[in-house]
């Protein structure tokens, strides 16, 4: 069968101030096919697409459909040639029905007839094999529902030329799998597919052809069939990646952080985090899967205190029976309190009193290592904010999802971020900035973060970096627990890498790493168990060494709890 | 859905974009040049109104003339110019804490008047009574608790349960505004509502001269707060704050205790200023004791990008215009309206450049030059 074009870019080039997003791309897109588009972050696939459906307009090149040059100036242009864009984050009123939401800004002759649009909408699912109904209100739906009315409204408005940003950056394996379906029915009735992606997997599985950007420039663009995920990975970062991730036996894993029976509800009342139980052990990542706002956020904010349970028991556990006491992060005062409190003997077991005794002479006690702990320090972090769970010396790391709204302050330098944590050291009223200035040195070196200086807002630097600086700073902290979450969320492939090679590191010093991922594949490979939640609730915990895909995919979307204790 | 499309490829004229970055030394060239620009237009403008008025051509040069002559003419000018400057940086000053927080505080006019009241307050009822210096010390306290307390009623019901500063600031001007007439009432009892000017409780002449010691305690004030914001831990945790509640409740900062901590300082330094207006200079308080000067004080601080050593400039660049600009319709003898209209002009400007600070403009052909940002990360 002859083959028609359908897209076709010529030589397109698009600059930002004195960077080049795209440098002369030549793309084309037949009807019947499903062209995949293959990159890093920030290699220009985003911009090149955003010029087809009218979002920027090109410096230099032109832009063919069915053979016509065209001006694509704004999104409605876009649509009167029957190009649209599925973007990644979704637009649609949530108080609206499926219909109401795709039929909204629609100009059409005659009167409004819900009941009309309606049925054209259940026409057009049943075409293609979408399951929706129309008549359903968005805030009801399910990502993946939200994602089919995404698709639809670009449909019900003639598009026959489709782009989709990741689209499956927020969809279960179940859903990936149906929503492949849909995009070969699409292709078999001739429409032109545009995918974005950066899972190797997807691409070879549902692409004709691949398109390989890198650093704005087009590579190359070759037959799905004759290439393999090896090569596209060699054309993509420009040299050899071992896509192998590194997983060591834990080593005398330890219970280090229990959570038992959690209860969350949010302030509008709704049940958030149910009866969550879990054990992390020291020297062991723990994943933890689900679809994106299952209560991950939730539950990582509970633990390090930033949520009002309603119940439940957070508690932090540190072996430390017969070790040394030392000052090491506790005050004089502190010492004599716990002493007092009978958590200390001597090398005898006799319990140890300081009464009576000066702070010089218990100083030397102390410092001569002849004081040893009683117990181990077993803390309930319940209803601690995080200063007063730092205040105990617990070393507990959080890297949020929103890293420039949570994790570090977008306006601030590299320098400044790293006072967050530590500003209040040393002595009161003016601040210290020299050893947050080496610790962003350090950070810089070490993790190969690009930054123009310490002082260049993190806003501005790239994903990858501020993500980097984000990490880099809650390691520098020396935790006993590093909390994870989507910490390569939007990272390339080598950043990506950096960031579980750090995983690793932390694991490897007895650090318990709890690990929020979205890529089942990653938590599969990296992850020493995998603990899967849905709405809120444990569905089950996993060995990740054992576990398949599908099997979390289950988990996912399964909703009765978890009932056996502990795992 | 076919559509009527024009062939020819055709960017358009003129496209924007988001600069990455700006060194600073640029942004303030950019914004030199818009007051430099403001100021020929407001020539331009009362040029021709001016003719037309007088039926007179009148040289363009006599508007500027008259523009500097408004401040700095006689040393007497300049001294009241730098006096009118200094009681306008002080309530700028005092509103930075909380800007830099992002509690949008426009009740500086309130604390200030506040800030009068509780000195002159003292003085009614203390003053001959006990020694000049513990006169001046009991009315300095009184004035900055009544400051503080104004300010920090909205912060508390900010910080318990988030209502708008904005306009609760706002309403509480004018609860201070009716508390002095209030007080006039009571303490004017020969029906002028006028209070005569008391023999107490005045500031010493420092230098030989009426308003140095202010000029001085308010340049204090500007280096002090400088030093605050950018060198300490509150300051650090002010802008904390202010860029991200996430953020700083994250690492555990605990964002009530900012918020009423900083707006206490707010209204300390603006019961500070007001002490400076009652002892310092009036010895009486009226209704418009701040004369709107909390308002001003409001844009002087944002056009500095509340930056305390840049609002000395922009103070004095907000004072020159309204004194240049009353000069000129005394000079020229032309209506009262032309100060604000010039006053208009020229903040429109300095306003208006921001945008050209945040976007680039791109000409159609030049689209290839693209200078090289070495600073872009992005």
């Amino acid at each position: 069968m002859e083959k028609q074009l359908a897209l076709q870019m010529k030589g397109i080039t698009k600059r930002f101030g004195g960077i080049v997003a795209n440098n002369q791309v030549d793309l084309d897109v037949y009807r019947g096919e499903i062209l995949a588009i293959l990159g890093e972050n920030g290699c220009g696939k985003t911009t090149l697409m955003n010029m087809i459906s009218g979002i920027y307009f090109p410096d230099e090149g032109k832009i063919f459909v069915d053979g016509q040059e065209v001006v694509i100036r704004s999104p409605k242009d876009a649509f009167a040639h029957g190009i649209g864009m599925i973007h990644q984050h979704f637009k649609l009123v949530d108080l609206f029905t499926a219909a109401e939401n795709i039929v909204l800004g629609v100009k059409e002759e005659g009167r409004y007839d819900l009941k009309d649009v309606n049925a054209r909408v259940t026409e057009i699912a049943e075409k293609y094999g979408f399951h929706i109904d129309p008549k359903k209100k968005i805030y009801d739906m399910s990502v993946s529902e939200k994602q089919t009315v995404e698709i639809i409204k670009v449909l019900y408005r003639g598009a026959d030329i489709l782009i989709l940003d990741e689209p499956t950056a927020v969809l279960t394996p179940q859903e990936i799998v149906r929503l492949f379906d849909v995009l070969r029915r699409m292709k078999e009735d001739g429409k032109a597919i545009i995918i974005i992606t950066h899972k190797l997997n997807e691409v070879m599985e549902v692409s004709d052809r691949v398109a390989i950007l890198r650093r704005g420039e087009h590579i190359a663009t070759v037959e799905t069939k004759d290439t393999n995920e090896a090569q596209l990975t060699e054309m993509m970062v420009g040299k050899k990646v071992d896509l192998n991730i590194d997983r060591y036996d834990p080593e005398n894993a330890v219970p280090r952080l229990i959570v038992k029976d959690l209860n969350l509800y949010d302030q509008e009342g709704i049940h958030v985090l149910k009866d969550i139980s879990f054990t992390a052990n020291g020297g062991e990542i723990l994943g933890i899967a689900g679809i994106a706002g299952s209560g991950q956020r939730e539950l990582l904010e509970s633990i390090s205190g930033l949520q009002p349970l309603r119940s439940g028991e957070i508690t932090f556990y540190n072996p430390k029976k017969n070790k040394p006491v030392s000052f090491y992060h506790k005050t004089m005062k502190r010492v004599r309190e716990l002493a007092a409190q009978g958590a200390f003997h001597d090398g005898q077991g006799k319990p140890v009193s300081f009464d009576g005794m000066s702070n010089k002479a218990v100083w030397k006690w102390v410092q001569s290592q002849g004081v040893l702990f009683n117990e181990d320090e077993v803390v309930n972090l319940r209803d601690k904010n995080p200063m007063q769970i730092r205040a105990l010396g617990i070393h507990l790391s959080f890297v949020p999802e929103d890293r420039l709204g949570m994790g570090l302050v977008g306006s601030m330098g590299i320098r400044d971020n790293m006072m967050l944590r530590s500003y209040r050291k040393g002595p009161a009223g003016f601040l210290d900035r020299k050893k947050p200035q080496a610790t962003a040195e350090k950070i810089i070196q070490a993790l190969e973060v690009s930054a123009p200086n310490t002082n260049t807002p993190v806003s501005r630097l790239s994903g990858g970096n501020v993500q980097k600086v984000l990490v880099g700073r809650e390691i520098a902290y020396v935790p006993k627990v590093l909390m994870a979450a989507y910490p390569v969320r939007g990272l390339d492939i080598n950043s990506s890498y950096t960031i579980y090679n750090l995983l690793n590191a932390q694991k490897e010093r007895g650090v318990a790493v709890i690990f929020v991922g979205e890529d089942l594949d990653v938590l599969l490979a990296l992850c020493d168990r995998i603990m899967v939640i849905n709405s809120g609730t444990v569905t089950g915990i996993v060995d990740a060494r054992t576990a398949t895909k599908e099997q979390l995919g289950l988990l996912m979307t399964k909703t009765e709890p978890l009932r056996k204790e502990g795992a | 859905m076919t559509a009527k499309h024009t062939p020819a490829v055709k960017e358009p004229l003129v496209h924007l974009s988001k600069r990455s970055s700006i060194h600073p030394l640029h942004a303030w060239a950019i914004r030199l040049i818009a007051v430099v620009l403001g100021l020929a237009v407001c020539g331009l403008v009362a040029f021709l109104l001016i003719e037309k008025i007088q039926e007179k051509p009148e040289k363009i040069w006599d508007f500027y003339n008259a523009f500097i002559k408004g401040s700095f003419s006689t040393p007497r000018k300049i001294w009241k110019f730098l006096k009118s400057l200094s009681i306008l940086l002080g309530i700028a000053l005092a509103l930075t804490p909380a800007f830099r927080m992002r509690f949008w505080n426009i009740g500086a006019e309130g604390q200030t008047l506040m800030g009068v009241l509780g000195a002159i307050a003292v003085d009614f009822y203390l003053g001959g009574k006990m020694p000049e210096w513990l006169l001046l010390i009991l009315m300095l306290l009184a004035a900055l608790f009544c400051g503080a307390l104004w300010a920090v009623i909205p912060a508390l019901f900010k910080a318990k349960w988030n209502t708008n500063e904005t306009l609760f600031t706002l309403m509480m001007n004018y609860i201070a505004t009716f508390l002095v007439a209030f007080f006039l009432e009571v303490w004017v009892t020969n029906g002028s509502g006028a209070l005569p000017k008391m023999k107490t409780g005045k500031l010493p002449v420092v230098g030989g001269n009426d308003y140095l010691l202010i000029i001085l305690v308010v340049l204090f004030l500007a280096i002090a707060l400088f030093i605050y914001l950018n060198y300490t831990k509150h300051g650090y945790e002010i802008s904390v704050v202010g860029e991200s509640e996430r953020t700083a409740r994250y690492v555990g900062i605990s964002v009530r205790k900012v918020i009423i901590r900083t707006m206490i300082l707010s209204g300390l330094l603006c019961g500070l200023t007001g002490y400076l207006i009652g002892a310092g200079l009036d010895q009486s308080i009226t209704t418009n004791s701040v004369g709107g000067q909390g308002f001003t004080a409001i844009m002087v601080s944002w056009l500095a990008k509340f930056n305390p050593l840049m609002m000395i400039f922009t103070a004095a660049l907000i004072q020159m215009l309204s004194q240049g600009a009353a000069q000129i319709s005394q000079d020229l003898n032309v209506s009262g309206a032309l100060p604000s209209v010039i006053t208009g002009i020229i903040l429109f400007f300095i306003i208006g450049c921001e945008f050209f600070i945040n976007y680039e403009l791109h000409f159609r052909g030049h689209g290839q030059r693209g200078k090289a940002e070495k600073e872009g990360v992005k």
